[in-house]
């Protein structure tokens, strides 16, 4: 029997890839009744198929500084989702071969699917969503098994569906999707369209076989070793760049593509300089589109949901909520169309598995709270106390880690005492009004220094105060309790 | 609207005036996009490493310590004080509706000021403007 039949729930989560599964793990944990849905045959999301060439950019070290296993260790595994129980955490670590420490793409997708066996977390696959509209204050999602009515809907639906530009001769152009297996271009010259890390991966993936890659795109490369946060192509895939910059063959062109001609067994790429002038014609016997990706929208177009970036991303608040259609929330790689405070133009990890299995849960609490209204679990904290432990959390909490300057861990004061408020958005807890609190949270300033900063809300005003960097990052010091302690001093009873 | 390119929509700013489309379509892949709600900050006041933005759709208020100081709407900017002059915001900026903005990280506002000498140029005509008026005021 297919568990989750249709019918009234208070939540619905659609979508098995990391950020669905994230959030039914959550769900339940919380005891809140809630039906997960998937189109899919099995969980994995977009990892049952991409990257195209077969291993991720984010690494899972099977051996870190912490012991496997403990929330700490988070930190070093960017792939695995995260549990309260020991025996379900670090999944992916035990699945790789030691080939690499960035998995392969199978062993991701077998962290998902052994993470969803462990936690026996029910799941009704082969269940396509077909629409969405409005009944009375709820919303209904139409699915292929029958309609699904709820008070919450969560969509996980991946940021995967390819886009490209309106450029003429684009739609003859196949996407990085399309892209072939790397030695069916064997002594091919293949332009490739965009230098994004799709980009750069179907580049490095086929320097063993194309004749010449040319990448190309209107906007210079910019990579995370210079830029100094994943604002940038990966240093993994910075091969096709050396290969340019030491003259080896292939090259890497700052152009604007004005369109795309379809010949005899090649194209013609009409292209013209942006960094430098003057106009190019590349032939080629290949062109790719490593242009990007949109969430797939049009199942939820019966509920108004506002979107930006030409449409491939829905606009969302702090708390990943649609601001057009309440009671819509999303998760997963979505979750990017929350940038954060983008400080010194660094966005949170939400485009990614070790930023976005945060976002869950802090928006399941807030979901529980908020609209379902459970009771908070308050936890009170001595005075004493808080200032070491807002230093181990900056020193040891992945989430912090993982989404710096985008979630903040909170102790508020509430009446004579002191109560641990958990995880929040940061942009949530310095633009809304509250009680008085003080929140943590790693900064990086784009120039190699990380550090602590603290936000004081005072009788409604949050200020910001910087900390010192430290070497290996251990911020619990004498120094920082000093520092941090004058900061916290007038918060406390 | 947000199915409009962004370098058509930079072609009919002041700021990008006199930019041909292929350096338009550089500079647009050189902005990201972001989208606010009605009421949420943008740039916070005192707060560190803000960005520069050019609002694409909606209005925007200027506040210094919560008193309203102007209103700014579709292809006026904000954020380039903080930014060249790498000081906190002195003001925030609050989403009066929802907002649609085109933004570049800090550090990168000044690489597109020395690479495009014509929008140095419009940003030193509207600064002297906001300069002109703000002496109106006081005199």
């Amino acid at each position: 029997m297919k568990p989750h039949p249709p019918g009234s729930y208070p939540v619905v989560v659609v979508g098995s890839g990391p950020g669905g599964v994230q959030v039914a793990y959550w769900l339940r944990r919380m005891g809140i009744g809630y039906a997960h849905l998937s189109a899919d045959e099995r969980p994995g999301g977009m990892f049952q198929r991409f990257p195209v060439y077969q291993r991720l950019i984010s690494w899972t070290k099977p051996y870190a500084l912490e012991e496997r296993g403990t929330e700490a260790y988070e930190r070093y595994d960017w792939n695995s989702l995260i549990a309260e129980e020991p025996e379900h955490r670090a999944l992916v670590a035990g699945l790789m071969d030691g080939s690499s420490y960035f998995p392969a793409r199978s062993e991701m997708e077998a962290g998902i699917v052994s993470f969803v066996q462990k936690t026996s977390l029910p799941l009704r696959y082969g269940c396509r969503l077909t629409g969405t509209r409005r009944d009375d204050g709820d919303i209904v999602l139409e699915t292929s098994d029958g309609d699904y009515k709820c008070r919450i809907a969560i969509f996980a639906i991946g940021a995967t569906q390819p886009w490209k530009p309106a450029i003429p001769g684009f739609e003859d152009v196949p996407h990085y999707v399309e892209a072939r297996p790397a030695r069916e271009y064997a002594g091919k010259r293949v332009v490739i369209i965009g230098k994004r890390n799709s980009g750069f991966e179907l580049a490095d993936g086929l320097l063993p076989w194309a004749r010449q890659i040319l990448l190309a795109s209107p906007r210079p490369a910019t990579l995370s070793v210079t830029e100094r946060s994943l604002v940038g192509a990966r240093a993994r895939y910075a091969q096709p760049y050396e290969d340019h910059v030491l003259a080896g063959g292939n090259v890497v062109l700052d152009v604007a593509i004005e369109r795309v001609e379809r010949g005899d067994g090649g194209y013609r790429v009409h292209a013209r300089g942006t960094t430098h002038g003057g106009n190019l014609v590349l032939d080629a016997d290949e062109v790719i589109a490593a242009t990007g990706f949109q969430a797939p929208f049009s199942v939820l177009s019966g509920c108004e949901v506002a979107t930006f970036n030409q449409g491939r991303l829905p606009a969302q608040t702090p708390y990943w909520e649609s601001p057009s259609a309440p009671n819509i929330f999303f998760a997963g790689s979505i979750t990017q169309g929350f940038g954060g405070l983008k400080k010194y133009g660094i966005p949170g990890n939400s485009a990614a598995v070790h930023g976005f299995r945060y976002n869950a849960g802090v928006m399941c609490r807030y979901i529980a709270r908020e609209r379902l209204g459970m009771p908070a679990d308050d936890q009170e904290i001595a005075p004493a106390a808080v200032v070491d432990n807002l230093l181990r959390w900056v020193t040891k909490a992945p989430e912090l880690w993982h989404q710096p300057s985008y979630l903040c861990r909170v102790i508020e004061r509430r009446g004579a005492s002191l109560v641990l408020g958990g995880c929040e958005p940061l942009a949530a807890f310095v633009d809304a009004p509250g009680d008085d609190a003080v929140a943590i949270t790693i900064e990086n300033n784009g120039k190699g220094d990380l550090y602590p900063a603290v936000y004081v809300r005072r009788d409604g005003r949050v200020t910001e105060h910087v900390l010192d960097p430290a070497p290996f990052h251990d911020f619990e010091t004498p120094e920082h309790r000093a520092q941090l302690g004058t900061l916290v001093r007038p918060l406390l009873p | 609207m947000t199915g409009v390119d962004l370098a058509d929509t930079f072609a009919g700013f002041a700021l990008f005036a006199d930019l041909p489309r292929h350096r338009l379509e550089a500079l647009a892949h050189t902005f990201e996009e972001e989208w606010f709600a009605a009421g949420q900050r943008v740039v916070r006041q005192g707060f560190g490493g803000a960005g520069f933005y050019v609002i694409l759709e909606g209005e925007a208020v200027v506040s210094v310590d919560g008193r309203e100081r102007a209103r700014l709407g579709r292809g006026d900017f904000f954020g380039e004080l903080s930014v060249l002059l790498e000081e906190p915001p002195a003001a925030d900026v609050t989403a009066a509706s929802a907002l649609r903005c085109a933004t570049l990280a800090g550090p990168h506002l000044q690489d597109v000021l020395l690479d495009y000498p014509s929008i140095s140029l419009r940003m030193l005509q509207a600064e002297l403007r906001r300069l002109r008026a703000s002496n109106q005021w006081q005199a």
